[in-house]
Formats: structure tokens, sequence, C-alpha cells
């Protein structure tokens, strides 16, 4: 596709099983991720893959399973916790902090990295003022990579359904996350805008070297800019694979992708 | 015409976050502290001094302490009253029973033991939200007038639990006249003032906006919810504590613990409705809102329609207006007076011409 290099596996799942009281939402699943590549989760509804997510960024636990991370087997994992390892993360329905302005939004993308306590952000003074600067510098830099200078001053709310989904990828971009789970970037978006965000998506891969977890339902899309495709279905692996494997692959046609009449 | 941007451009990022980012703010600011620090203790009597000066700045305090909970933590709270409460009575132990503590250090120690209560109630917020916190804040606001009352050591045995402040004396100075006591009750309100603006306006307030807007995205991005709301549940009751030593030492001088009962606690909860939820401005408005309201209609009742209404009616007419005050803001503007205002800059920057 491009000259960029994939490295080697970052994030290895191994026999994951999650279940809620006696719902199974994810059975014996395993794949990994390879450092700088994008790896797509598609599955039609209710497969796990938004389960999936949450399993790699803590929010839920598995009940069984392995999973390593840069080479770490994880063991109890709480979401803030993934997030200091540079995972970070968008929402199927936007997840922004309503009563905030776009640039207070990505400001609090940088929290983890932000180390004045609140007696000194409250006299403002030396590292709390230093801090600030420095880390509102970081943040335009991610507001200039994904050309929203125009918004930074207004309230989230205001904007318009595929500007927030950028302020949320602005968001989890301002962490500098070695990972990026991305749940459903385009839904609702117009063709334009889809093809906007797939040039960022394709961007933050190949300029800031992120490694890219993505859910999506426009197969387009996804069979375009992914390396490697799991496919889920009823929380249980049918696929995975290179695009075109799991294109040609008998059980993903039959349950997702379906067949020409 | 003169309320506007025009030429003020912003070249360093410094210039965009400070305080006041329009000049015209920064004057009027300016303008409003000389006249609070010189004009007033120059020329206001000593009525408006004891009785509308003070409690406003003291419940502003309180106000600006449940805003920082309620307003941008988004914990709702019943309980400011009896946090001011801890702060009256902790404030006064430490003048009581520590020989030689200074006013300011009894203050804040008054503040941090609020505090540490503040922490010891938030703790089912970890659990439990909206309404159902509201609950367990009210249980703060009843048990801790309950003991204050019931163990009569807080109170230094004295009949019915009511405490008289120790004289005010800061390096020999002695805190007697009103000029100098709405002095200092507005030196502590203002720094205080400051020190919260900073907050909310950095890390720590957009990690309370963050849980407040999104629980789960904020953890998600990396702020851990416990120890963010039990920070706001710290500080907000620190503001309270203070704010009930002032209320304690300056305003009254003797209090009871009935006086910070439910109906105070909801007194400060309407301030920040009235004033504006998750502002700092705001505080101050609903403050001087609920602090004027009664005496501008007692003045109003007794004056302008002297005669038409009845005695009954008359005293009565106070608590419609508020009630019908409270839903007419809920249903109109949620967010209060320092929302209109702030319209009313937004308008004032294109005015006179349309575009």
């Amino acid at each position: 596709m491009n000259g960029r290099q994939i490295g080697d596996v970052i994030l290895d799942l191994q026999n994951i099983s999650l279940r809620f009281g006696g719902v199974k939402a994810l059975t014996d699943i395993s794949f990994d991720v390879r450092e700088h590549e994008i790896r797509a989760i598609i599955g039609p509804n209710g497969a796990g893959k938004s389960s999936m997510l949450n399993v790699i960024n803590g929010v839920y636990h598995p009940q069984e399973g392995r999973i390593v991370f840069h080479g770490e087997e994880r063991r109890k994992m709480e979401p803030h916790m993934a997030a200091m390892q540079g995972i970070a993360r968008t929402f199927q329905n936007i997840a922004l902090f309503k009563g905030m302005s776009v640039l207070d939004n990505i400001m609090t993308g940088r929290i983890t990295k932000m180390k004045a306590n609140f007696l000194e952000q409250a006299i403002h003074v030396g590292r709390a003022r230093r801090e600030e600067l420095a880390h509102r510098r970081k943040v335009e830099e991610v507001i200039d990579f994904l050309e929203i200078q125009h918004i930074r001053k207004t309230p989230v709310g205001r904007l318009p359904y595929g500007l927030q989904k950028r302020v949320e990828l602005a968001r989890a971009l301002a962490a500098e996350p070695s990972m990026l789970l991305l749940d459903e970037p385009m839904a609702g978006m117009n063709v334009e805008e889809k093809q906007d965000m797939c040039r960022f998506i394709l961007d933050v891969n190949d300029q800031m070297g992120t490694t890219i977890v993505l859910i999506e339902h426009d197969m387009g899309v996804v069979m375009d800019i992914s390396d490697r495709v799991v496919v889920l279905d009823y929380g249980k692996k049918i696929g995975d694979g290179t695009p075109d494997d799991v294109r040609s692959n008998e059980e993903v046609i039959s349950a997702y992708l379906g067949v020409a009449h | 015409m003169l309320y506007r941007e025009a030429g003020q451009f912003k070249t360093t990022y410094a210039a965009d976050q400070q305080i006041f980012p329009i000049r015209q703010d920064r004057i009027g600011l300016a303008l409003l502290l000389a006249i609070a620090f010189v004009a007033v203790p120059l020329f206001a009597s000593e009525y408006w001094l004891k009785a509308i000066l003070m409690p406003f700045l003291v419940f502003s305090l309180a106000a600006l302490g449940l805003n920082i909970l309620t307003g941008y933590a988004g914990q709702l709270s019943l309980g400011s009253a009896a946090f001011m409460a801890v702060g009256a009575f902790a404030a006064y132990n430490f003048m009581l029973r520590v020989d030689g503590m200074p006013l300011l250090v009894a203050f804040a120690l008054g503040g941090l033991a609020a505090a540490l209560v503040g922490v010891a109630f938030g703790l089912p917020s970890l659990r439990i939200k909206g309404f159902y916190l509201a609950v367990a804040t009210l249980a703060a606001q009843f048990f801790i007038v309950w003991i204050l009352t019931k163990v009569s050591w807080f109170s230094n045995y004295s009949s019915s639990g009511v405490i008289t402040a120790q004289d005010m004396e800061i390096f020999g100075y002695r805190f007697d006249s009103p000029e100098s006591r709405y002095l200092l009750v507005l030196a502590i309100v203002a720094v205080m003032a400051l020190m919260a603006k900073n907050m909310v306006r950095g890390s720590v307030g957009r990690a309370w906006m963050a849980v407040r807007d999104m629980d789960v995205a904020a953890e998600v991005i990396g702020i851990r919810i416990m120890y963010t709301k039990l920070l706001a549940f710290a500080v907000s009751s620190f503001y309270c504590g203070v704010a009930g030593a002032l209320y304690a030492y300056a305003y009254l001088g003797t209090v009871e613990p009935e006086g910070f009962n439910l109906d105070l606690s909801f007194k400060i909860l309407f301030m920040i409705i009235i004033g504006g939820v998750g502002s700092i401005s705001g505080a101050f408005l609903g403050s001087a809102f609920i602090v004027l309201l009664p005496i501008f209609l007692d003045v109003l009742v007794q004056d302008v329609f002297a005669g038409v209404f009845s005695p009954s009616i008359a005293s009565n007419l106070q608590l419609m207006v508020f009630g019908g005050l409270i839903i007419f803001f809920l249903i109109v503007e949620p967010h209060g007076l320092a929302r209109l205002w702030q319209i009313a800059k937004e308008k004032l920057r294109l005015w006179p011409f349309p575009h």
C-alpha cells in the first residue's frame, strides 16, 4: 500500500471470553495487532465488536484469556491505566464533553501528561502555567492536523455531527497514543466526510506511526484502508486475514458480506 | 459599541489563555475591585455593610463551593449548610482550644475539617449519581447538625449549642468596625474566587467537567474518577467550611447548629441555580440576587404598596416570588444569570451593527 513498515506484534489477545451473567459476549477469541498496522474488526450488529474494544482498553474484564501488550501480560486493568500505557479511543456514539469548548475537550485528552496538582493550578504560577502553555502548543498541532482551527472556541454541542466525530478523534490524538481504537469513526457520515475521515486515519497511521484498531461497517472503507481484518459473529471469530482473504472466506460471506443474487 | 475585541489580536497562547482575554473585561473587573475595596468602605452605611454586603460575600463563597461540586463536577449536593457548620464549629474549637491560634489559620483549619467531612460524605458518589446522591448528602445535612447539637463538646458545653465567636484579631489588629470586617471578608473571598477560577480553567477543572459531562469517556481518557470526584467534594467543602467560619465570625458573631439547617442548604442551591450552574460569576450574581430580593420585596410591600397587602400575604409573598423565579429559571435559562450576562455581552460585541 505504501512504504510504511509493519512491525512486530504489540497486542496479543489469546482465547478471550467475556460473559455478562449468562450472556456470552465473546467466546474464545484470539487475534493479534502488529505495530503500525491498521487492523479492522467487522461483523454484524451484536457480534461483540465494541465489547472487544472495551476489553482492549480495560473497561470490560474478560473472564478467560490472556492479553499481552508490549510484551507484558496484563493483569487487572482499569481504563485510566490503559490510557497511561498509550491506548486512546473514540466511541460509537459521540462521547464528547458537551459543556466544554472544542479546545477544552482536546486539552482534556492530554490530562495524563499534566503533572501540576490542584494547588499549583489554583495559584497558577510556575509549573501549572508552563504546563498549560506547553500542552496548548501540542493541542494546536493536533488542531492543525485535523483542520479544525476555525471551531476551536466553539462549544462542541453546537457542532454538526461530522465535525463532532473529528473533534473526538482530535481528543484521542492529543494523548499521543501508540494505539488508537476507533469505534465506527464513519458511522452516519456522508461521502465527503467519510473521505476526509479516511484521509485523517491514513495520515495518523502514516505520519504519527500510530497503530489503529478500527470497527467499521462500510466495507469499501474497511477493504481499502486496513491491512488485516478480523471478522466476528455472535461473539466468535469466523475470519482473520488480509482484506482479500476475508472477502473470499465462505463463512464470512454467508454471515456478513452476503451473497450476490 | 464599547464592548468588542476588534483590534485585540492574540499573538501568543499565553495571551489567549489569560483569565480575561478581552480587555474590556479586565478594565471592568479592575473597576469593580477598586469600588469594592476603596469606595465601598468609604461611603457605604453601616447597615449596608453589615446586613447586605457581608451576607452577600459569605454566601457568594458558599455558593462558589457548591458550584464547584454541582456546577463543575456534576455531583448534586444538599449538604452545603452542614459543611458550613463544620467550618464554623471547627474554627471556633481551634481558636478556643489552641493557645495563640492565628485567626486565618483557624479559618483554614475550619475549611480543612469541612473538606475531610466532605470527602467522607462524598464517598457514596463513587457508587450513586444524581437524585440518589442528593439524598445521601441530605443525610450529611441532618447528621452533622444533629451531632453538633448532641455532642456539647463542640459548642464548649454551652446551653442549646450556641457558640459566640471570639474576637477577630490579626497581628494585634482587632477587626471591630464593620468596615474592617468587610475588608477582611472581601479579601478572603476575592483570593478564593481567583483560585477557584484558576482551578476550573486548568486541568483539574477540565477533569471535573469531563466527569460531569461523560464519565465513561473521562475514564477512558485517563481521568481517575474516584480521585476527581473526591477532590471536588474536598475543595467544595473547603470553600463551604471557610464560608461557614466567616458566617460565624465576621457576619453573625453568634451561631447555633440549627442555623445551618436544610433551608440554608436550599438557599445556596437556589443561588447557583439562579446565578448560573457551572460559572464562577454565577455564584456572585446568584448570591446578590437572593440576598437583595427579600430586601427589595420588603421595601416594595411596606413602602410602595403600603396597605395594599395584608401582613400575612406580605410575609408569604417572598416565598411565592422565590418559587416562581426558580421555576422560571429552570425552564427559561437553566444556566442562570451568568448565561444571560454572557448573552448580553455577545450581543454587545455586535451592537449596533447587526452583522
